[in-house]
């Protein structure tokens, strides 16, 4: 039985000889070049610090911190400050987060409490065509046919607004020049547009979370939707839905190419938000192909400002979402 | 309603059960508005691009070449733009979907809870928010200075965008792979590598496809990282490897800043193109994901 | 703990003519030797105080509670335990007189030689014929020939090929159950293991492919040796030669449960006549 083997049997790996085989050069170098290119995402974002604050590091010794954050913008001095553009980064941003954070939650509720599963599915494709046009289409289409037309509507709200104390500064007339189509709140618009995916989807995965336990608790004591909403959905999830925010105010910052088109082009600190303005990325878009010397090295600069915020913008969302993710499951 | 036969034996007088319901009724007109508030925009600008566009999209459209800004609509195409897209987007995929999926294996099946893993796997989404025109930037101070404009520039730039999200979708198709699967694989004497390549990959390839295409969707539709790396020409060049390019995001957005009406007419048809490839890639993502799990079921 | 240690000690050495049934062939060439093993996952100590030897040709039986640690030990003979990040194993364990652990020993030739089938039948999504070719081809064996050969006959001899000759093309999930598991094992044995380690293999089966499966075990015993983890005693009786019981050690104190081996013989005198009050308990259903 033990030492004879049927003859239709090929010899088997019965004998121990041979147990102790090395680790195959191919495994081993396998494990290596995934390991090396997981590596990568680190190496390519410390290079992207290094190499542009290097070119941008002529800038920066020039104009030192207070020279960075002044408002006087001029190739014929040399001097370039940066605040106009900081301001209408944050302006732009705010506005988009204001109007894009509503409707975005709206839709994730819409999603996840009201409608049934059926018809769920036509909603989230309409949300995946929304993220899916490109920025310079939505360029385009807002230069070309959006600020045109919103120009007239901006130019009546002005005239409502014209000498009311506070809002007047924000809406009415600008102090130099007319509303113009092309504007601050133009930017934000488009911009809310093209953040709400983001917002929107990220906060319906948080909501999703919420165990259904919870929820039919509250039915169960007789609650409207709206109430069960308020009380059980939202304290669950609001961690993660700032985190969902944050990371849209990130995108809002950083999206170039259509607050290019429509945000004006004209550097300005002013409160009007129906006036032209200019911000980080859409000045280094416009005017980096001419620019060389100083001035490169200024829009370089610029483009780090931007890297270090959005780089803490998004540490700190991601943190906040995955928080509040890890306390769900705790919970 | 229970809730109303409830409220009127304990009648509630601060709060009157109509108002409850109304509020609710209200909530819900609230969140179906914001979703009409997303279809309008949305809605007019397809139905511009593709009012505006189609009138000018033909075969000679898509083949011909750039013609200066002043000539009226009917000259000329966006050949080279075509052409530009279609190579750059092509090479920074070749370049960039490997390395993710290679980074993916290795958040997934090696590092695991490890905390290199962990922090290499969130700052791959931390990357994914840095905006597209530092990746443009980045390129620029790194290649170009050095090497000149170029379509493999713009690729570079473009792969430095798609490679966290290759890698954040390839690593949630790599989880959905379940354990047992690999322990079968183990148990028949295979090295990682070889379960790694043979059984995960295969297992997960459905998704993970579905996953590079829109990866690819949203590299086609980048402007701002090609910016500084290939310099927006009018001519067709088909080295990509040297010389400055064109891609269709870059037309579209010299031409929007055109007073001529010609131009902008190619502006938009140049936005239908991509509005179309963009779509057809968005497209192929889902037939994938569904045909291939109708076949491992 | 004096019984218990006798019934160990007494497991050391050769069965004497009086303990042995008439029927009773000797033992046969021992394949695995395992003395003192205890198993650690990290600081927790899964298992201990096992010592036993299998016997080439035949089916042993690991039975007990759960949390008795027989997977654990099952899953030791072919170091799959390896996969689990801190899993130790203290003691001894040599396969054929070799050090299954020792220092220059491979995990994965290990386990091209000790074969494994799990509880919840595994098919890969690929086709019948890829999934048993699987492990040929990993082996090396790239001969379309031979491929087919070793295809057939390992189906054959999983008692499957009569039902998927004719779409081995199909993918492997669209099999039931039952077949299912017989793929598995055929992919198992495509290899030509020495030893077929099997963790409750018919556990997620309907009684039909249970029984389906237990013919299949006596065929397959000729040719290999084979130990399966069973919470089933019946089938217990049905297919084994040797029968080993484990029980649990409960430390209050530290508020952790071991799995400890209690006794280990023939299968007839495990469940007719057992040594040790626990085993008696289990095998006459005083105990879960």
């Amino acid at each position: 039985m033990t030492a004879a083997a049927p003859a239709d049997q090929p010899v088997r790996a019965g004998s121990a000889g041979s147990l102790s085989a090395k680790r195959p050069l191919g495994d081993r170098v396998f494990q290596v070049v995934a390991l090396a290119a997981g590596l990568l995402v680190l190496v390519i974002l410390v290079l992207i610090a290094a190499t542009t604050t290097d070119q941008a590091a002529p800038w920066f010794a020039k104009e030192g911190i207070s020279g960075i954050f002044s408002k006087t913008w001029d190739i014929s001095t040399n001097h370039f400050g940066a605040l106009a553009y900081i301001y209408g980064s944050a302006v732009t941003a705010l506005i988009a987060v204001i109007l894009s954070v509503p409707v975005s939650l709206g839709i994730a509720l819409l999603l996840t409490e009201v409608v049934p599963r059926r018809f769920a599915r036509p909603i989230v494709y309409v949300i995946d065509l929304l993220a899916v046009v490109p920025s310079v289409v939505w360029g385009l289409w807002g230069v070309l046919v959006f600020a045109p037309w919103i120009q007239g509507i901006y130019a009546s709200i002005a005239s409502f607004f014209k000498g009311v104390p506070v809002l007047g500064n924000l809406f009415g007339p600008p102090a130099q020049g007319t509303v113009q189509g092309t504007s601050f709140f133009t930017a934000g618009i488009i911009l809310a547009f093209m953040i709400t995916p983001i917002i929107s989807s990220l906060s319906r995965e948080v909501i999703a979370t919420v165990p259904t336990i919870d929820r039919e608790g509250a039915y169960a004591l007789g609650a409207t939707r709206l109430e069960m909403i308020r009380g059980v959905v939202l304290p669950h999830s609001q961690s993660g839905i700032v985190g969902a925010v944050l990371l849209g105010l990130g995108r809002a910052v950083g999206e170039t190419i259509a607050a290019a088109l429509v945000i004006g082009s004209s550097a300005a600190v002013t409160s009007h938000l129906f006036a032209p303005g200019y911000n980080i990325p859409a000045v280094i878009a416009n005017q980096f192909g001419e620019a060389s010397g100083l001035f490169r090295s200024a829009l370089l600069g610029l483009g780090v400002l931007l890297f270090v915020f959005t780089i803490i913008i998004n540490v700190v969302a991601r943190g906040v979402v995955e928080r509040s993710a890890r306390r769900q499951r705790g919970a | 309603m229970a809730a109303d036969t409830g409220q009127q034996q304990k009648a509630d007088l601060r709060e009157p059960a109509g108002w409850r319901r109304a509020k609710n009724r209200i909530a819900t007109a609230l969140m179906v508005l914001s979703f009409i508030l997303v279809i309008i925009p949305l809605g007019f600008v397809l139905v511009t691009v593709i009012a505006k566009g189609s009138s000018i999209i033909s075969w000679r459209f898509l083949t011909s070449d750039i013609p200066p800004a002043v000539l009226p609509a009917n000259f000329g195409g966006m050949g080279p733009a075509i052409l530009g897209t279609v190579l750059i987007t092509g090479l920074a995929t070749v370049i960039a979907v490997p390395l993710g999926i290679l980074g993916a294996i290795y958040l997934n099946e090696y590092g695991g809870k490890g905390p290199l893993a962990r922090f290499i796997g969130f700052m791959a989404d931390v990357m994914t928010g840095v905006p597209s025109i530092i990746m443009g930037l980045f390129i620029f101070s790194i290649w170009v200075l050095h090497f000149g404009y170029s379509g493999l520039a713009g690729a570079l730039a473009l792969g430095c965008l798609m490679l966290p999200i290759v890698i954040r979708s390839t690593y949630e198709m790599l989880r959905l792979v379940p354990d047992s699967l690999r322990e079968g694989a183990y148990a028949l004497g295979s090295t990682k590598s070889r379960v790694t390549l043979t059984v995960v990959l295969p297992a997960a390839l459905a998704g993970i496809v579905s996953g590079a295409l829109l990866a690819v969707a949203r590299a086609a539709g980048e402007t701002a990282p090609l910016l500084f790396t290939i310099l927006a020409v009018m001519t067709p060049n088909p080295n990509i490897f040297s010389g400055p390019n064109t891609s269709l995001p870059s037309q579209i957005f010299a031409n929007a800043t055109q007073p001529y009406t010609g131009a902008q007419a190619r502006g938009w048809g140049a936005a239908l193109t991509l509005i179309v490839i963009a779509f057809i890639l968005m497209i192929a993502a889902r037939i994938v994901t569904a045909r291939f799990n109708r076949y491992a079921r | 703990m004096e019984e218990h240690e006798q019934t160990i000690t007494n497991l050391a050495r050769p069965a004497t003519a009086l303990e042995r049934p008439v029927s009773d062939f000797p033992p046969s060439q021992t394949i695995f030797d395992v003395r003192n093993v205890a198993i650690w996952y990290g600081t927790f100590k899964a298992v201990t105080d096992v010592s036993l030897s299998i016997y080439e040709n035949e089916i042993t039986a690991f039975i007990g509670s759960s949390g008795s640690g027989k997977t654990t030990v099952l899953r030791s003979f072919n170091r799959m335990n390896d996969l689990v990040p801190g899993a130790r194993v203290d003691g001894e364990m040599d396969y054929r007189g070799e050090a299954l652990y020792g220092s220059d020993v491979s995990p994965t030739a290990v386990r091209r030689r000790i074969g494994m089938v799990f509880q919840k039948p595994n098919p890969f999504p690929k086709s019948i014929y890829d999934n048993v070719a699987f492990g040929p081809r990993v082996n090396g064996e790239r001969n379309k020939g031979k491929l087919n050969e070793i295809v057939e006959r390992s189906l054959r001899r999983a008692a499957l090929w009569d039902e998927v000759k004719n779409r081995l093309n199909m993918s492997g999930l669209s099999l039931s159950g039952g077949q299912a598991q017989r793929l598995c094992i055929a992919r198992t044995i495509a290899v030509e293991p020495d030893v077929v380690l099997m963790d409750e293999p018919a556990s997620a089966l309907d009684p039909i492919a249970t029984g389906a499966i237990e013919d299949l075990m006596r065929e397959l015993k000729s040719q290999y040796t084979i130990i399966i983890v069973t919470h089933n005693m019946q089938q217990a009786t049905r297919v084994s030669d040797r029968t080993a019981f484990f029980s649990v050690l409960a430390d209050s104190e530290n508020d952790t449960r071991t799995g400890v081996l209690v006794e280990y013989g023939r299968t007839e005198q495990i469940f007719q006549d057992p040594q040790d009050s626990r085993t008696q308990a289990y095998v006459t259903g005083r105990m879960g």
